[in-house]
């Protein structure tokens, strides 16, 4: 009222993750908005979501009109999602109303209006001071009522009833051939329209959103992910996850002594981002492993994920060379998250690292490799989840650990290698050598901001015990000179 | 034959919203109908959801006016100011049973 007048207006925040950072704020509040989208593109969810978040995180009753679900049905497939329909229903913090228009139950003659859907709706929202109610789908009446004219003309009604009611109201709708939904409701609710979209590409499925009209707002305009999992609907980018770390000059351990001894001040900083590169088996893992390990010995939460091995192969194999992991899983300090790149779709893949984000608040994070999410997805597409996913690990000031299998002939032609070094703050490339009979495995640091580092390149070998830098650098070298000419 | 069909009893309810013409019209219409047809063997129960809400969604009612058939079962839905005779009367299958006792 006093500084309001100036603002935009009034917006009421869907509490699903993501979304209200998109539309800046949440849908326009007390007015209607469509959300259309192909079949089980999550439309019902939507609704559900925004409804089950007002009550739990806003405290705003709302009512469920539902033209398709009877109430059993839509308690039974949310409570995957873990939201309790029948609970939200007995404590009056929800209303669920099923309405059946059946054509072959219903004779109609003379003229008639949908007074009754009114009185209902009405009533629903009366009964429990809902200030949010979702339609969903509203446009099966279209298949159960002869007179079209009428329903345009009574669904025009609504939606202004629906404003006048002051309730923020989400209607979904089918989407259409030509049009947003196949009625064209999106003439009669032209305040907000977001378009849900449900599509495979090249075998991977693929959710997106895009905000198509907001009436008085600016909206982000991209196409974005999301995804539904066992914690419903959500959209990226998340950037509400504010974790609370600074970034320090402190200089962290690498967890090689003779790495460390590189940089000139006996370490790397917390919170910068380490690219390893190399070919196939040249140890990228292990010094992966080092490094998890490492900072789980500095009692840091450490989230590892790994593209190629199951955490148990992980654990075996590291013991193999002396990295013994499991007392930090159990002592919850390091989480692993395997999966294959391909089983999901890239965005998946990055929602489901900022979730792990989110929840473990970890200071480092490895991905092992990640040039393995290139298999999944179109260059540009990796490209830009890679900018984002640095992008927050930078913003939060969580070490961050990257590997990248490149390939050995054509290495400056590497996608990952090309979009991460830039972004990277310390790049270490690690190759083997053939020396005639036997392989020698180096190691050399490309970049490092901001620290003084050795510039030659170093040979180590791996041993039960692990990674141990050899210090005859220059006499291996020559010895090699020597063998080669 | 003839004492069976006098068992039927016809119950109709009739949702209203106010006294609109559409609902008065359709009101009229069925009472018409039903001294016609069903002289003796019906009730016409008015109910408007201006006054009770609440019972709009137990006989799924969405339009008004809407002539809901209780009995003889199945439940059967008319909507409209039923100007149409012929239609609500097979509707409410009340043709069929007129003929038969001719």
């Amino acid at each position: 009222m006093k500084k309001g007048l100036t603002a935009v207006f009034p917006k009421t925040p869907t509490g699903i993750d993501g979304l209200d950072e998109i539309t800046e704020g949440g849908l326009p509040r007390g007015r209607p908005t469509l959300v259309c989208g192909n079949a089980g593109c999550g439309k019902t969810l939507f609704g559900i979501q925004f409804l089950a978040k007002g009550i739990s995180v806003y405290n705003e009753p709302g009512v469920f009109m539902s033209f398709e679900e009877t109430k059993t049905d839509l308690a039974k497939n949310v409570r995957s999602l873990d939201i309790d329909l029948e609970k939200l229903i007995q404590e009056k913090k929800l209303r669920v109303d099923h309405v059946r228009v059946e054509r072959s139950e219903i004779e109609e003659t003379g003229e008639y209006d949908l007074e009754g859907l009114f009185i209902r709706l009405n009533h629903a929202i009366d009964s429990i001071g809902a200030k949010r109610v979702v339609l969903d789908t509203i446009e099966s009446l279209f298949g159960g009522i002869e007179n079209t004219v009428m329903l345009r003309s009574e669904l025009r009604r609504l939606f202004q009833w629906l404003r006048d009611k002051g309730v923020t109201a989400v209607i979904t709708g089918e989407r259409g051939e030509r049009t947003l939904t196949r009625q064209g409701l999106e003439e009669y609710v032209s305040d907000c329209v977001i378009l849900l979209d449900f599509r495979v590409i090249e075998q991977i499925a693929t959710r997106r959103l895009r905000i198509v009209k907001y009436r008085g707002s600016t909206h982000g305009t991209n196409e974005y992910p999301f995804l539904i999992d066992e914690n419903g609907l959500s959209v990226l980018p998340i950037t509400s996850l504010k974790l609370e770390h600074n970034i320090s000059s402190q200089v962290i351990s690498t967890g090689l002594d003779g790495l460390d001894q590189f940089f000139h001040k006996g370490g790397v900083f917390k919170g910068s981002s380490i690219l390893v590169s190399g070919s196939a088996g040249t140890a990228k893992t292990i010094l992966a492993s080092c490094f998890a390990k490492s900072s789980c010995s500095r009692k840091e939460q450490t989230l590892y994920f790994s593209f190629e091995e199951s955490p148990a192969q992980l654990v075996r194999n590291m013991q193999s060379v002396g990295i013994n992991l499991n007392p930090f899983i159990k002592a919850k300090l390091l989480h692993i998250h395997a999966s294959r790149p391909s089983l999901q779709g890239l965005e998946h893949h990055l929602l489901i690292l900022y979730k792990l984000i989110a929840k473990h608040k970890p200071q480092t994070v490895i991905v092992d490799p990640i040039s393995s999410l290139i298999s999944i997805g179109s260059m540009n597409e990796v490209r830009d989840m890679l900018v984002r996913l640095i992008d927050l690990l930078k913003t939060h000031g969580i070490n961050a650990f990257f590997t990248s299998l490149t390939n050995e002939v054509f290495e400056d032609k590497d996608l990952t290698v090309n979009a991460v070094s830039s972004l990277a703050d310390i790049w270490i490339k690690l190759k083997n050598v053939n020396t005639g009979l036997n392989q020698v495995r180096s190691l050399r640091i490309v970049k490092a901001r901001g620290l003084g580092h050795k510039t030659e390149s170093q040979h180590f070998t791996i041993t039960g015990k692990g990674i141990s830098l050899t210090n005859e650098n220059e006499k291996s070298r020559q010895k090699i000179l020597a063998k080669t000419v | 034959m003839m004492a069976k069909e006098k068992e039927i009893q016809y119950e109709l309810r009739l949702y209203i919203a106010g006294q609109t013409p559409k609902s008065l019209a359709a009101l009229n219409n069925i009472t018409k109908y039903c001294k016609e047809h069903l002289a003796g063997k019906y009730s016409i129960e008015v109910i408007d959801l201006l006054k009770n809400p609440q019972l709009a969604e137990g006989d799924q009612i969405f339009a008004i006016p809407t002539l809901v058939r209780k009995v003889p079962v199945p439940i059967r839905n008319i909507i409209g100011d039923l100007s149409n005779e012929e239609k609500v009367l097979v509707g409410l299958n009340i043709r069929k049973l007129n003929t038969k006792i001719i």
